[in-house]
Order: C-alpha cells, then sequence, then structure tokens
C-alpha cells in the first residue's frame, strides 16, 4: 500500500460568514495525480493554501507527507512545490536568477541547484529565456516559469492551481504532457475547472462545489456515471416541422427542439443514455434529400454535471 | 467558528541548534541579497541616494556658509533627519506591499522559510542601502577636516545618532509596507506615522510637565539631539534601538496573522 502523501481531514474554513470549504475530507496516495475539479468559487483555491501552510483551516486538518500543514508547517512546506492560480513573479528578475533565489530559500546547496535549475529550465522548455527579464516574457513562458519554480527542489507533492489557465492552445497541450510526465515520479494534485483537462492528466477527480465534495472517482467512471442523457446538435436545410418529426421518429430520441441561428435551422436533441444517435439522424436527412450542414455531440458543461451529480434543479440562467 | 490552533514547541538540541541557526543565516541573507540587487536593478536606488546627497550637500554648504562657520557636522546632521521622514518610505513603500501585489508574498510564505527571516531581510537590505548613502556622505566630513579641525567625537556619535534614527524610519516603514498591497499607501501611511513621531518634539515644547517628559520620551529626534552634540546615552540608544525592534516584531506579526486568521 503506498503512503498518503496528502490527507484532508474535515476540513472547513469560513472566510468571516461565508463558508468557503465545508467539511472535505480526502487522501492522495503517493504516485497518484488527482484532479481538483470544479467551477471559480467553488473551494479548490482555499483548499490548496491551506494544503500549503498559507492559510489556516477553520477546523479539521490538513497535512503532508506526515506533516500538520498548521503544527508542523516548515516540515510540511519542505515537501510541497506549489504553483498558485496567479503565477508568483518577481519582474525585476531574469529566470535563472528567479529560479536560483527560490531554490536558496529551499535550502538547496549551490552545485545541486545549479543542475536543478538546469534540468527545471530544460524540462518547461524554457532554454532560451533562461536569462531574460521575467517582465519581459509572453503569459505562456511567464507560466513556465512558475512551473520551473515549483519542480526545482523536485518536492514529493506538486500542488498546481489551474496551471493551464490563459495560455494558448499548444502551449496548453505542452502543460499537459508535462503535468503527465511529473505526474509518474510525483505525487501531484491539480486544479481546473476543465472537464477534459482532468480526463487527460489525472487518476482520480475529486469534483468540489460550494466546498462540498460531490464526487470523486476515476475520470472514466464518472464518464460512465455522467451519460445520463445524450446531447446532439444539428443544423439540416429542409422544411422545420418535417425535420422536427422525422427527428423524433428515430428510436432514442427523447425530445427535440428547434432553433432558428443565422445560417439556418438548428436542432437540439437530446437522446436516452448510450445511444449514439448522430448516424440515424444522418441517415435520415440523406433519405429525405435534406441537406446536413453540421453534425455533432454537445459536450457535458461543468455547470450541468454538477447538476448531474447533486441532482440538483436547474435554477435557470447560465 | 474559529479556533485557534496549537503553537508547536520547538525541540531544543545542540546539533539542532547550529543547523536551525545556519538555516537562518542562509535564509535571511538570500532574501537580503535578492532584496538589495533589485534596488539597483532599477534606478530607484540610485535616484533615492541622489536625492539624499543633493538636500544633505545643500545644508553642509548652508552650514559653513556662515560668517563664522564652526567645523563640525552637525550643522548638516541635525536638519538631515527631517529628510527620513520623507526618504525612509520611498526606499521602505515596495518591501511588502510589492510582494502582496505580485503574489509572491504567498510564494515566499509556503516556502520552508520563518516570516522573520523574510522581514529580517528586507530590513537588512534596505538598511544596507542607508548605510551606503551615508557612507557617501563622509566626503564633507573629509572636507571639514581637510580645511579646518573639526572634533572627532560629536562626529562618530553623530553618525551613530543618524544610522540609529535611520534605521528607526526604516522600520517604521516596513510597518506600513506590510499593511498594504499598494505602494503609495504604504509610503503615505509611513510618510504621517514618521512626522507625527518627529512632531510630537514640538509638541512637548509647548506643553510642561508629565505630559512634555511623555511627548519627549516617544519622539524620535528629541533623542537625536544628545549624539549631535557628542554625547552617546545609553537612554538614546535603547531608544532607538526599541523602536526598530517594536516596528519589526509588529510587521512580522502582521506577516504572520495570515496564518492564523
Amino acid at each position: 500500500m503506498a503512503e498518503t502523501m496528502i490527507e484532508v481531514k474535515d476540513l472547513t474554513k469560513f472566510y468571516g460568514d461565508h463558508l468557503a470549504v465545508d467539511n472535505i475530507s480526502f487522501e492522495v496516495k503517493k504516485g497518484e495525480v488527482v484532479g481538483f475539479l470544479g467551477p471559480n468559487g467553488s473551494g479548490k483555491t482555499t483548499t490548496m493554501r491551506i494544503l500549503t501552510g498559507y492559510i489556516p483551516p477553520s477546523t479539521g486538518s490538513a497535512s503532508i507527507a506526515g506533516f500538520d500543514t498548521m503544527t508542523g508547517s516548515l516540515d510540511a512546506r519542505r515537501h510541497i512545490g506549489y504553483l498558485p492560480e496567479t503565477v508568483p513573479l518577481y519582474m525585476d528578475m531574469t529566470v535563472e536568477d528567479y529560479l536560483r533565489f527560490l531554490g536558496t530559500i529551499r535550502g538547496m546547496r549551490k552545485d545541486h541547484l545549479k543542475r536543478r535549475i538546469d534540468t527545471a529550465i530544460e524540462r518547461v522548455k524554457l532554454g532560451d529565456y533562461r536569462k531574460s527579464f521575467i517582465s519581459k516574457l509572453s503569459k505562456g513562458y511567464r507560466q513556465r516559469t512558475g512551473l520551473a519554480q515549483a519542480i526545482l527542489h523536485e518536492p514529493d507533492v506538486l500542488i498546481l492551481d489551474e496551471p493551464t489557465v490563459g495560455i494558448d492552445p499548444i502551449q496548453v497541450v505542452e502543460t499537459r504532457a508535462l503535468i503527465k510526465e511529473l505526474g509518474k515520479e510525483q505525487t501531484l494534485l491539480l486544479s481546473t475547472h476543465i472537464l477534459p483537462e482532468v480526463a487527460a492528466t489525472c487518476d482520480r477527480v475529486i469534483i468540489i462545489n460550494e466546498g462540498i465534495i460531490v464526487a470523486e472517482d476515476t475520470p472514466e467512471n464518472l464518464a460512465v456515471r455522467l451519460r445520463g442523457t445524450e446531447q446532439v446538435q444539428a443544423d439540416i436545410r429542409g422544411p422545420n416541422a418535417e425535420v422536427i418529426k422525422a427527428i423524433r421518429e428515430i428510436p432514442g430520441v427523447t425530445s427535440a427542439r428547434h432553433i432558428e441561428i443565422a445560417t439556418g435551422s438548428r436542432y437540439n436533441i437530446e437522446s436516452s443514455a448510450g445511444n449514439d444517435i448522430r448516424e440515424a439522424i444522418a441517415a435520415m436527412v440523406v433519405n429525405n434529400s435534406w441537406g446536413l450542414l453540421q453534425l455533432s455531440i454537445v459536450p457535458m458543461s461543468l455547470e450541468e454535471i454538477f447538476l448531474e451529480l447533486t441532482g440538483g434543479e436547474e435554477h435557470g440562467g447560465a | 467558528m474559529k479556533n485557534v490552533s496549537a503553537v508547536s514547541v520547538p525541540k531544543v538540541s545542540w546539533s539542532g541548534t547550529t543547523a536551525f541557526l545556519g538555516s537562518t543565516w542562509r535564509n535571511t541573507a538570500a532574501i537580503f541579497w535578492k532584496e538589495f540587487k533589485t534596488y539597483f536593478t532599477s534606478p530607484m536606488a540610485y535616484i533615492i541616494a541622489g536625492v539624499f546627497l543633493a538636500i544633505t550637500g545643500y545644508l553642509f554648504v548652508q552650514s559653513i556658509s556662515t560668517t563664522f562657520p564652526e567645523a563640525s557636522i552637525r550643522g548638516w546632521l541635525e536638519p538631515s533627519t527631517t529628510v527620513f521622514v520623507l526618504w525612509s518610505p520611498a526606499l521602505t513603500m515596495r518591501l511588502l506591499a510589492e510582494e502582496q501585489k505580485l503574489g509572491t508574498l504567498e510564494l515566499l510564505m509556503t516556502s520552508p522559510i520563518r516570516d522573520y527571516e523574510i522581514v529580517l531581510g528586507k530590513f537588512f537590505a534596505v538598511l544596507a542601502i542607508l548605510l551606503a548613502t551615508l557612507s557617501l556622505t563622509m566626503f564633507y566630513t573629509l572636507m571639514l577636516f581637510w580645511f579646518g579641525d573639526p572634533d572627532i567625537g560629536p562626529v562618530v556619535s553623530g553618525y551613530l545618532g543618524v544610522i540609529l534614527f535611520g534605521a528607526s524610519t526604516l522600520a517604521v516603514g516596513m510597518l506600513a509596507s506590510s499593511l498594504t498591497s499598494n505602494q503609495v499607501v504604504a509610503a503615505v501611511v509611513s510618510f504621517g506615522f514618521l512626522l507625527l513621531m518627529v512632531l510630537t518634539d514640538q509638541a512637548a515644547d509647548i506643553t510642561t510637565g508629565l505630559s512634555a517628559q511623555i511627548l519627549e520620551g516617544f519622539s524620535l529626534s528629541g533623542h537625536f539631539d544628545d549624539f549631535s552634540r557628542g554625547i552617546i546615552d545609553s537612554n538614546n540608544i535603547v531608544y532607538y534601538f526599541s523602536v526598530i525592534a517594536t516596528f519589526l516584531f509588529l510587521t512580522i506579526r502582521n506577516i504572520e496573522s495570515r496564518r492564523w486568521r
């Protein structure tokens, strides 16, 4: 049995009267990559700040590598590499100086630090910019500098708060690949509000909403649990009434709605679980000699997932 | 629903103590160098030193341009303490305010480094800037020795006093900088506070008895007079050290308070 690297027990955090985290408990074993998924303001950052010893819990406890984040804060912090949501950078330092400074306050010896700076810069692909001032770097490269800082001292536990926010799609792909690679060696907790991100990188997902853990499972199992209904979007050229009628006749379709969009007619179609009705729709359109302009599965939004998981009612709005 | 969590009691052992001192020294030094270098990556240090030299230079020339000039540094030293009221806030305003704004304070506080190491490292860095600037004013003193025959005593005590006075104003500035993420607010707060601490001396002049004594006891400038006259009174030294210690302590507590708020 692998040892527990992150342990959160009955953790609650109030900001004044506002309840940010409500009695959550979870564990992360050594070598696991766990995704912390939730919309903005769900308590992800708060939990991570408690784990890193930046703020205290109101009640309950958190520990890293067996050290309590309050009573053994300094020891707990020695085991952590942390990338906060807003990447903390000294704008008037070069990438190299920045890493050297942070390595020094983490107690790294000079020659060891020098080797680690090389490794970290190489891993995040910052080679060409190691002597550049951070203020001159683009958003993506700043993010990489933040990541380099987090992995610099080979921490046992990596905590990354929204590591792919605000960077361009190519860099997102690269960052995810790096996270996956890091996850092979380290225990990793990363937060995100993007569903495909956890599917792409994590062994396990903890879904948190309004301070409460609503689900905890592997991405695969969650996907199965969530497949209550399928939604398909189709843009079809043809007489509206007849198209709607034909769609409803397709086996498995539970509802179909027509909306007028700028480029023609769009149909939002729902079907029962496990039924991919796209082929049937395509065949139906062809048989009627109408025009099929677009046909796609509508991915479930995070909000819908929460409704699904919490069994809540839709309270309007987007 | 807030609880105060248990405070850890450090285990004391001799090998542990040496390791503790070693890491404290290394961490404080790391913060010190980072801070010190930062002043020189921007024109900040040069502007700040330049302004100080320009003002004290003017005061020096004025003090020796009288009909019967006195070969002492008192003439420029005394008014130059007033300069610190504006000068120190300019130097200290970014120290902790900027870290809060950039979010780097979160990084420091989640690194294995103690809060007082952050504060002390930064304090020593601005103190070093102060000492470097003051060392340039030695030029005036050398000129006095070249053209006149000043007493060495008041020169030494005067410099000691001005260093203590300056260090106290820096400690006040640090506290102000820890209170806000806005540098301008930090500067204004420390300026206001320092002005108050200097003006209590004048307030003491218009009152009598106990109230005058108390006001004088708190006054930053009231404790400076002896130094410029060539008197090193332990009373005054203790006063300045208390001011420095108090304000640094409050700064550390304020930074720490994030951990238990």
